[in-house]
Formats: structure tokens, sequence, C-alpha cells
């Protein structure tokens, strides 16, 4: 199938952008990489008036070292997210999500800030963010603002983002040195996650002397799990030790049921997830 | 209408078309390139695979509009003066193929991986073909097909 008609607009600066939303405002959508935005206007299952493509907005790609944080442009395909040294450095995790995120030609094409901002529970970006804390920086015609990743995702497919606002860019703070694990749980290869756990620790000799833990489609947005966090702090990285944190993963979760799987399943995954993810960020 | 100009397998080419209309459209039902095909509706095949701007896409998931100014190359441009390429003789040496309808995305997917990784696991080259589906189920000749390739260097020259 193809899209309903729509008109086009390819603005090179974020304020031509943001001129353009504000000029066709309901009727506009915004488009990114595309990757999730195409398959739903050719399903027909949205029909906007206008496309407003940031795909020529150079101020928005790269990855760029900012004193405490590495900051991703929101337009950053994917595969160049996961091969940038700085994330590989200081957010292994964001590497270790990407690498699995979909497929190699999904990733040349879908963005960043793209994935964030359409805030598919599925996703695989969401978790890593909130376990990292990340911040994410909106640009309005009054200026830009930051929002901390605990605000960012509001509801399913609903973030912060104002309907006369733009994501620029995604500020995580440093996590050098931290071990990091992605563990996605699917039934069919290259597609969303039943439920996938996102882990970060930094380790003092044998002991996790801090944590950072997301998941991913536990609820109708990313959750961190800080409960898990809690009791991981100061543990040894040993089976039983992490086996006894991870029963709290469940901790404030709302996992949907759907045809992969029921919320008591979803639940049993994310207590299963969670060991094998902070163990193999662990090195355990 | 919007105009747009891009370079198609080696050739600059110039049209104005709808904003809606997707890539692989455009290079089928214009370029009448249909040695690129369609083979879904929702972005899961790979059937579609060409190279925009050096890498793979799924051209069904791409505005014909958003490659204005780039540089494709669809499954037609690979071979080189009359010579096949690597992979695509690769293809044919190993029978990587069944009734062939997802062979044009495989062949230009596993370009692409060879083209980042020339000698690339059996595991690597799973992976790196997780985005295309074999409805055959002619899973492991393709993958002899790309381990065949790399063994005659095509990640190197191509």
């Amino acid at each position: 199938m193809i899209p309903a008609a729509f008109d086009y607009v390819a603005p090179t600066s974020v304020e031509d952008a943001l001129a353009a939303l504000a000029e066709h405002g309901d009727d506009a959508k915004i488009i990114a990489g595309g990757q999730s935005l195409l398959p739903v206007l050719r399903m027909r299952l949205n029909a906007p008036e206008w496309i407003i493509d940031l795909g020529r907005i150079e101020s928005l790609r790269g990855v760029r070292d900012d004193g405490d944080a590495i900051v991703i442009g929101a337009m950053t395909p994917h595969a160049v997210v996961g091969a940038d040294p700085l994330v590989a450095e200081h957010a292994l995790l964001i590497t270790k999500a990407v690498e699995h995120l979909a497929d190699a030609q999904v990733r040349h094409r879908g963005t960043f800030g793209g994935a964030l901002a359409h805030a598919d529970p599925a996703g695989d970006l969401g978790a890593p963010a909130r376990a990292l804390g990340a911040s994410f920086v909106i640009q309005g015609s009054g200026g830009t603002r930051t929002v901390g990743a605990d605000d960012f995702f509001v509801d399913l497919f609903e973030t912060a983002i104002g309907e006369d606002e733009i994501l620029t860019e995604v500020r995580v703070p440093k996590h050098t040195g931290w071990g990091a694990h992605y563990e996605k749980f699917v039934r069919v290869a290259h597609q969303w996650p039943i439920v996938a756990v996102a882990a970060t620790v930094r380790m003092e000799g044998d002991a996790i002397a801090e944590a950072g833990i997301g998941l991913t489609n536990m609820g109708s947005t990313p959750i961190r799990a800080s409960g898990v966090e809690d009791a991981l702090a100061g543990q040894p990285a040993t089976e039983d030790a992490v086996h006894a944190a991870a029963e709290r993963a469940t901790d404030g979760t709302n996992p949907p049921s759907d045809l992969n799987g029921d919320a008591d399943y979803r639940s049993h995954l994310a207590r299963v997830l969670t060991r094998r993810a902070v163990l193999a960020a662990a090195g355990a | 209408m919007t105009r747009i100009s891009l370079t198609v397998d080696g050739a600059r080419v110039s049209d104005d078309v709808e904003p809606r209309m997707l890539l692989v459209q455009y290079l089928r039902e214009r370029l009448g390139k249909t040695g690129t095909v369609i083979g879904c509706d929702t972005s899961n095949c790979g059937a579609c695979t060409v190279h925009l701007n050096g890498t793979s896409v799924k051209s069904c998931n791409v505005l014909a509009v958003q490659a204005d100014g780039g540089e494709v190359t669809t499954i037609e441009g690979l071979a080189q003066d009359g010579q096949l390429h690597p992979v695509q003789e690769a293809f044919r040496e190993c029978h990587g193929l069944q009734c062939g309808f997802c062979t044009p995305g495989m062949i230009m997917q596993s370009v692409d991986l060879l083209n980042s990784n020339p000698n690339p696991s059996e595991e690597e080259i799973r992976l790196g073909l997780e985005g295309n589906l074999c409805r055959c189920t002619g899973y492991h000749n393709i993958v002899r097909a790309v381990q065949h390739a790399a063994g005659q260097g095509a990640g190197a020259t191509s």
C-alpha cells in the first residue's frame, strides 16, 4: 500500500521546521528516519496533510562530548550511534541496545531521536535512556527546555514534546567504565521485544556499587526499575544476590497481555531477564 | 509534485514525483528497474533492499523525495561491464536461492554486510541478514554464498 496524499516540506534548520510546524499545526506530522512512521502511513493508520522532514537539518546529526555528558543529535541514525566510540566509552548500554535494534537496513535509516520521540513502549531505546538518566532537549518557538527521562515518557506513544516543539538532542550522563548489557527476548528475529531489560553497573572489585536498570514493554512507557537498583547497590555480583534483587523487577510495572504473552508471563520474563542482564553487565 | 534529482545505478535522473511516492515505486514504475521487488507491506521482508548513499535501506520504507540528491544502487547496478558482482557470482555458485524472489534484497544486504565486515562469521552473516526473509527457508545456502563471496574477497572489491 502507499500513503494517502500529503504535502511535503524539508526545512534545513530547526527554526524553519518550527515555523512549518506552527503554520500547519494539527495537520502536520514530523518525519525523522521514517522507519516507524512510513509503515503507519502506508497502512493508512494516520493520514497527515503535511509531512515535515527533518532529514535535511545537519545540525541535528552527530555525537559530541560535553563535559560530564555525551550529546546525541536527534537525527543521528542508529547505525552511527551504534558505531560511535564516544557512546561506547561513556554509555555502553546504548551501544548494546542499538546492536539488536530492528535490523541493519532499519538501523541505517532510523534515528535515535525519532525512535525515542515515537515512544513505543516496545522500542529498544527508552529503557536504556531511563537506566542512564538521559535528558531530552526540546526546542520550541520560545526557546529550548530540558526534560529528564523520568518525565519525558508520558504514556503509550506520548512524550513531553509539545505539538509545537521538536526534540533536538539527547544528553546522556557519562557512565564511563560501567558494564552494560541489553537482554532482549523475541519470538522472531528483528522484531520488537516481548520484554527486554537494560542493565548498566559500576563495579567496585567484585561488588556492584551502583546500577541502572530499565525495562522495555512492561507498561505503557519504558520503566526504571529503581527497586532493583536499590537492592543491587553494594551487593556482590553473584547469582544468589542478583537473583534476590531481580525479584523486585516487577515493582510498579503494568505489563500488557497480548498474543505474544500475558501479563504474568511478562512479569516472569522481567525477573529472569533482569538477572541475566545484570550478571552479564557485571561480567559475572 | 516535488522535483527530485538523484543518481540511480550511475545514471543521473530527474523527475517530478508526488511526495507520497515510495522509493521502490519510483525505481520500478518510473525507471523500470523491476529487479528491485516488493515483498511485503510492512517493511519486514527486505526484498526491496537497495543502497542509498552507500548503505542498505528498505526502499519500500523511504520516500522518493527523501532520496533527493542522493545516490542509489539497485541490484541492476551491481554488475560491471557484463561481469556479475562477486556476491552475485557466489549466490549462483552456491545455489543461494530457490524461488529467487528474496534474492535481489539478499544480495544487496550481503554486499552491504561485506562492505563493513569483509570476513564475517556464520553468526555475523545470519545476524547481518536478519532483516531479509526467505519464504523458501533457503537460508543455509544463502549463508554459504556469503561465506564464499567473502572468501573471494568480495568485501574488499565492492
